[in-house]
């Protein structure tokens, strides 16, 4: 019963084990292969003809299983940015491996081109293939993280490309790059600025299910502290939380010594340059998660009228003092429903009848003034009161709050002697918020 | 100027155009021009045509240009190997490069080109850059050997390769640590038995070392490796795992699954009662719980991994059943799988909240996973008893929604909770009903129809019911078919006088109508039934069904071992063995846990029970001795699981369309009361001790000659019945327990076994074979344990015996070995029956052929035996002994002492003649026994002595 979404029949692979991932394709959302790169022999791209089928099948592009079997191999894609990446393997390799490394891929691409799109890779193909042969050898990964790939492979500049094409120099580093084997090797040496700065981000994404009555089946917080630390040389830091008991479930960075947190729950290491992400934490359920935001909502169907009634009304609950801004409402409604006469208190509201997607761009939440959309929606006529209920998706964003409450005490840099800038910000997001109805 | 432009030239003449550009003496065109040719090749254009042109760019100082000509080669070298040749120069000097980014290349770049003439001269390269004093050379070199293993094996090892790779994992540098591990794994899965990995304590320290220093890809490589190490002791155990936890905090998904894996192998050595284990536990949770996080890929990925890790551990993430609630936005493939592992780790304390969950996704628009939704809800109900209540009326209101698919899926779901919870639920048959006309699943349909047919008693209308489905019965599913014959059987059988017309309908249309065998079987085996015995017909079909079992897909135990080790690979997201991924067992060693070493709990790991349970045989004395091929007569048995249906009587009569065959079965049926109790009583549990009165033909002789004898001879006292003994302890038979003894009644030999499960789990298909033995007993049918055996539940089962099986002198002489089967394992006895069990009913001998025979048995073959302590006067143990077929002939008094004279005849033709010597006051009786196989007597006397005692 559980095989469904896995099975449909089952591949034996070859022996000799070719170890890991053989080849990869991109897969556009029209379904064309627009590249391809192989690690070892040629795999003919006719093997992806088993992933179409499994495209085909899917309802949403998002439902395509991640692991596909064929006669002779196993396909693991993932979808980012509408663009599928279909990794090839033979043997037997952890399925996570593949995946981590293709989401890599992705977002070496993003670094390198601003944008991972078909358009922005079809144009730095060289670059692209230079990049994968880099991070892959004989399928095992070689180099992938950025610092190092950028001294390897320098990231096209509309100004480089100029110089290149006027010098005849080249956008591939003749050196070996010194991170690479240090005991640091996420920072390359040599490193120089004029303004010598650190920033931290600590942002939190709020996840949950909310009841019809109002009551929090499940809400989690899933928070990261991105940083952007320029510093010149080889700066130690170390940073200390206000709370640090709230971050029980962690995965750090690797420049993150975990004996000192450990044992004195203090982050620290000597960061990559640039930015990176230094810690991720997971605030589960357990712990009470304060909700932001309140739904009053009354979405009902009479049987046998052709009128439905819409009221939602919104407001602030637990935000401590801060506002919510740039709220959003969408909502699946039932394929019953024609089209929708509402009337929003603010903002704007749109309804596409096709998709049956209701959207409602709310903007900020004024608490002496709750908004609210409200009006009826028009059904087919004669056609039997629809089923299922709609879900309410609330996205929305307070600035200058976590709303886990963790607090950054202070950050100290050791090893170097100049003064470095410092800034924290704190900020929450919906994630998955949704209110059932 | 980006990329794209390389891809602007299709004309005809392209490849022309790109010979000439390649040709070119300016640099700048040269290196535009291989670009084009890549750019080519990124989309699956061939131009290999090229392959000269872009070899002669090789030689130049451009890094970039030189990076590009060996991407073209790998590419194309495989389908032009002559031409490759002409590359070689190049590589072996880029080998020697001052500049190790170009050494690590070209040793990097050769070992992709599988070309034989290549990889010949790349032996030398390769042996100077696995020293090379760099060590981004020496990593690289590293992954190169196995890419040349993967090429030519006997190359490698005649070269020595392996020995260095072996030597660079105590290599200074971590990273060259990991890519030797990573090449080590991978050039030893195609060496299943090479050794190559030799891990000792030593070199697991050097890797644990590495593990902190090296990068994510290299933490995956060590971990997966360590995970194939059996530590020696717990405390070693413990220190690797205590090495292993901190990688539980990367931001790798796959160093954490990785991590999980190896934590999950070695805790299995930790015993319980160690603080570190709770520890342990508790670390799990969160970094699982974290993996749900991420891309929905991910997280498949993850789900399928803790699907196995709840089976295993449910412990660990027992309190986490929040995180597994599917919001309404996940893919599909995630939200099945969370919805599976919700049902696992459904118990009575989250119940309430599962269910609300649970009817919640029944609304949703998906409607594969509203189906599993609906069915998750019957599954708790089986799962968790206390909640069956409220799934029942859960799923009773799906039922009214009226949403035609929730419906079918509804009612598939609540004939296994009637199955399981008979008896219970039977008020809400009347709503499902109410929607009989709207299901149109073949499945939903088979359900309805068996529900109508096992409660047919209770519902008014059942015939109309059923007949209503009757009218369409060709052009339904084989399933729906089959349901509806014996729907309509088990009708017939408790509503007979209303339902004849109907089950002659279904039978003929089962019968002579279709095309199906499966169904024009079932039909006859029901007429035969119904015509031959309708008793036995309602015994068949209505009998108790077996219960069906709490949790229904459990991945079995050993297999689930299996998978444990191989955490966060196909099989573990395939949930299948290791060796279907990989054609042929080449390379397939099967991992299992290893056995816990602490104190205490050793004999609780499945593999110690094993042992104990293979090695018995030889140890216990009451079981099969090692006496030859015995052992192996027993399995090659064939140990058929006994089966539900008893084999229908043989009558020939099979005349088809007779109205009349129904006459005397209803009769019978209708006076089914009187008739079967006695029917019932004489085959199962423990029969009256007198004889019954309707005995059969000899024993009634017996009884006439009985009165023959005239004055002195009371009634018959019952066959002596050795009181049960245990045969087979639990211990030896992982919780089964199996006591019993022999009787003899009404002249048919029974062996009446007492089945104890003394384990945790149920036991189903009970079977039972005997080996040869000295008189040919065997078993006349089926091990007859109809429902499955439920922990500490006992059952009495008489197996009732024939007489005709092979022969094979025993030692002792009533000597039986048995063999036992259930679900678990096969298990092995012996024991010892009276001989008196074989002593037929006809044995009694005329007066004279008795003289006759007496004297004719050479006086060798008597034996003389003494009965002590006997208190019996003659006429009582005359009596007493007939009772157990031992006939007395005459009787003479002789000075006080009365002699007895008695003849005996064993089931394969023996007589034995007998003298028995009883003198009042004396309480020691004198017994001789002649007999022209001699060898019995010492059995035959036990018997005397038995009888006489008891």
């Amino acid at each position: 019963m559980s095989d469904t979404t896995v099975l449909v029949s089952q591949s034996r692979l070859s022996s000799p084990p070719a170890k890991m991932i053989h080849s990869l394709f991109l897969v556009n959302s029209s379904g064309d292969i627009f590249l391809e790169k192989h690690w070892k022999s040629v795999v003919s791209r006719s093997v992806c003809d088993y992933f179409f089928e499994a495209q085909e099948r899917a309802s949403e592009p998002e439902n395509v299983p991640p692991v596909i079997p064929t006669p002779h191999h196993y396909l693991i894609s993932v979808l980012r940015h509408r663009i599928y990446f279909v990794a090839v393997i033979q043997s037997e390799v952890p399925p996570l491996f593949v995946i981590e490394f293709l989401h890599r891929v992705v977002d070496t691409f993003q670094d390198y081109f601003g944008v991972c799109t078909e358009a922005a890779i079809k144009d730095n193909v060289v670059v692209v293939y230079e990049l994968l042969e880099e991070m892959l050898d004989n399928g095992f990964p070689l180099a992938t993280e950025s610092n190092i790939l950028k001294e390897l492979i320098k990231p096209p500049t509309i100004l480089r490309t100029v110089v290149n094409t006027i010098t005849g120099s080249t956008n591939v580093g003749e050196q070996l790059p010194t991170g690479q084997l240090s005991v640091v090797p996420w920072r390359r040496t040599g490193v120089k600025y004029t303004n010598n700065e650190a920033y931290f981000d600590v942002v939190e994404e709020i996840d949950a299910i909310i009841d019809k009555s109002g009551s929090t089946i499940t809400a989690e917080i899933q928070g990261v502290i991105d940083a952007c630390v320029k510093l010149t040389g080889m700066p130690d830091l170390t940073l200390s939380f206000m709370n640090p008991r709230l971050l029980d479930d962690v995965s750090f960075h690797p420049c993150v010594r975990f004996k000192r947190w450990e044992a004195e729950r203090i982050l620290s290491f000597i960061p990559p340059d640039g930015n990176f992400r230094l810690l991720s934490y997971h605030v589960s359920c357990q712990n009470l998660v304060a909700i932001p935001v309140y739904v009053k909502h009354n979405i009902t169907f009479r049987e046998g009228s052709s009128q439905g009634r819409f009221e939602l009304t919104l407001g602030p609950k637990q935000t401590m003092g801060k506002g919510l801004e740039a709220v959003l409402i969408s909502s699946q409604l039932p394929r019953g429903v024609l089209n929708t006469n509402l009337n929003p208190s603010q903002g704007t509201y749109t309804f596409d009848p096709v998709t049956k997607l209701l959207s409602w761009d709310v903007g900020k939440i004024n608490p002496q003034k709750l908004p609210s959309l409200k009006g009826s929606m028009s059904l087919q006529a004669g056609a039997s009161k629809p089923d299922e209920n709609p879900t309410i998706n609330i996205q929305f964003k307070i600035q200058q709050s976590a709303l886990s409450g963790l607090k950054v005490n202070r950050l100290d840099m050791y090893g170097e002697k100049y003064k470095p800038f410092k800034g924290i910000k704190y900020m929450t997001k919906a994630g998955k918020f949704q209110v059932r109805t | 100027m980006t990329d794209s432009k390389y891809f602007t030239t299709t004309k005809k003449g392209e490849i022309f155009e790109l010979k000439a550009e390649l040709n070119s003496d300016k640099k700048e065109k040269k290196k535009e021009a291989v670009k084009k040719v890549i750019a080519s090749m990124t989309v699956g254009k061939d131009v290999s045509a090229l392959f000269p042109d872009v070899v002669n760019c090789m030689q130049t100082d451009n890094l970039e240009l030189k990076k590009l000509v060996y991407l073209y080669l790998m590419n194309y070298a495989k389908s032009q190997p002559d031409m490759a040749i002409m590359a070689v120069n190049t590589f072996v000097k880029d080998c020697e490069d001052p500049n190790p980014l170009i050494r690590a290349l070209a040793v990097r770049t050769m070992g992709c080109i599988r070309v034989d003439k290549i990889t010949e001269y790349l032996c030398e390269p390769l042996r100077k850059c696995l020293k090379d004093e760099d060590p981004y050379v020496r990593k690289t070199a590293a992954v190169c050997v196995a890419k040349l293993h993967d090429i030519n094996a006997q190359l490698v090892e005649d070269q020595g390769f392996l020995d260095t790779l072996k030597d660079l994992i105590s290599d200074s540098n971590p990273m060259v640590v990991a890519n030797a591990v990573a090449a080590l794994s991978e050039i030893a899965e195609s060496h299943p038995n090479s050794n190559l990995l030799d891990l000792n304590p030593q070199s697991i320290n050097k890797l644990l070392t590495a593990l902190n220093e090296c990068t994510e890809w290299g933490q995956i490589f060590i971990l997966d490796c360590l995970a194939n190490y059996t530590p020696r002791d717990d405390r070693e155990s413990q220190s690797i795992c205590e090495r292993v936890t901190p990688r539980l905090s990367h931001a790798n998904s796959a160093v954490v699954l990785s991590a999980v894996k190896v934590l999950m192998k070695f805790m299995e050595m930790l015993p319980k009662d160690l603080d570190y284990y709770g520890t342990l536990l508790k670390k799990l949770a969160p970094p699982l719980v974290t993996l749900l996080s991420a891309e929905p890929e991910l997280q498949y990925v993850a789900l399928r991994n803790i699907n196995l890790i709840v089976q295993k551990r449910p412990e660990i993430l027992k309190h986490e059943m929040k995180v597994f609630f599917v919001k309404y936005n996940d893919p599909i493939y995630v939200k099945l799988e969370k919805l599976d592992i919700m049902i696992r780790l459904a118990s009575q304390a989250n119940i309430a909240q599962v269910l609300a969950e649970l009817k919640e996704y029944a609304t949703e628009v998906d409607v594969d996973f509203v189906r599993k939704a609906v069915r998750a809800i019957g599954r708790c109900a089986i799962k968790v008893e206390q909640s069956a209540e409220r799934c029942v009326s859960t799923l009773l209101d799906l039922i009214q929604t009226k949403v035609n698919y929730v419906v079918q899926e509804a009612i598939v779901v609540i004939k296994d909770i009637f199955r399981k919870y008979p008896n219970k639920y039977e008020s809400v048959i009347a709503t499902l009903c109410e929607n009989l006309d709207s299901l149109d699943e073949p499945e939903a349909r088979a359900a309805m129809i068996w529900i109508v047919g096992e409660y047919a008693e209770r519902i008014d209308n059942a015939d109309e019911l059923l007949e209503s489905f009757l009218e369409g019965f060709h052009d339904e599913s084989t399933q729906v078919q089959l349901q509806l014959l014996t729907a309509i059987v088990k009708l017939f059988l408790k509503k007979p006088t209303e339902t004849q017309e109907l089950v002659q309908q279904v039978l003929s249309l089962a019968t002579q109508d279709s095309d199906n065998p499966d169904l024009r079987d079932r039909g006859y085996i029901y007429w035969r039934l119904l015509s031959t015995d309708p008793v036995a017909a309602k015994e068949v079909v209505l009998a108790e069904k077996p219960l069906i079992s709490e949790e229904t897909d459990l991945i079995e135990p050993t297999l689930l071992e299996e998978l444990i080790c191989h955490i966060g690979t196909l099989a573990s997201v395939y949930h299948k063995p290791p060796s279907a991924f990989v054609e042929g067992s080449r390379g397939v060693m099967h991992k299992r846990l290893p056995a816990r070493t602490g104190s205490g709990e050793g004999t609780e790991s499945p593999d110690v029970v094993n042992a104990a349970a293979g090695s018995a045989p030889e140890a216990a004395p009451s079981i099969i001795p090692s006496q030859g091929d015995l052992l192996g007569d027993l399995l090659n048995l064939d140990l058929a699981p006994s089966t539900n249906t008893v084999p229908p009587p043989t009558t020939s009569g099979m005349q088809m369309g007779g109205m009349d065959f129904l006459g005397g079965g209803l009769d019978s049926l209708l006076g089914g009361d009187i008739v079967g109790s006695p029917a019932m009583g004489a085959g199962f549990g423990v029969a009256p001790a007198v004889m019954p009165a309707s005995l059969n033909a000899p024993v009634g002789g017996g009884l006439g000659d009985l009165f023959d004898l005239g004055g002195g001879v009371g009634m018959p006292m019952g066959a002596y019945i050795p009181p049960k003994t245990v045969w087979l302890p639990a211990m030896k038979a992982k919780g089964l327990e199996i006591s019993g003894t022999f009787a003899r009644r009404a002249g048919v030999i029974q062996m009446e076994l007492v089945l104890t499960n003394k384990a945790m789990s149920v036991m189903t298909d009970f079977a039972i074979q005997f080996n040869r033995n000295s008189f040919g007993l065997a078993p006349a049918g089926p091990l007859q344990v109809l429902t499955p055996l439920g922990p500490n539940q006992t059952i009495e089962v008489s197996l009732p015996l024939s007489t005709v099986g092979p022969v094979m002198k025993m030692d002792p002489l009533n000597n039986l070995q048995v063999a036992v089967k259930n679900n678990i394992d096969v298990f092995y006895f012996s024991c010892q029956y009276p001989i008196s069990m074989l002593f037929v009913e006809d044995g009694k001998m005329e007066r004279q052929v008795f003289l006759a025979t007496w004297k004719d048995i050479p006086n060798d073959n008597e034996s003389q035996f003494q009965i002590k302590d006997c208190h019996l006067n003659s006429d009582a143990a005359s009596n007493k002994l007939q009772g157990s077929n031992i006939f007395t002939i005459a009787k003479r008094t002789v000075e006080g002492q009365d002699m007895l004279y008695m003849s005996i005849k064993l089931s394969n033709g023996i007589w034995v003649l007998a003298e028995l010597k009883v003198q009042a006051g004396n309480p020691n009786y004198t017994i001789s026994l002649k007999c022209r196989a001699p060898e019995v007597s010492q059995c035959v006397f036990q018997c005397y002595e038995a009888v006489l005692k008891n």
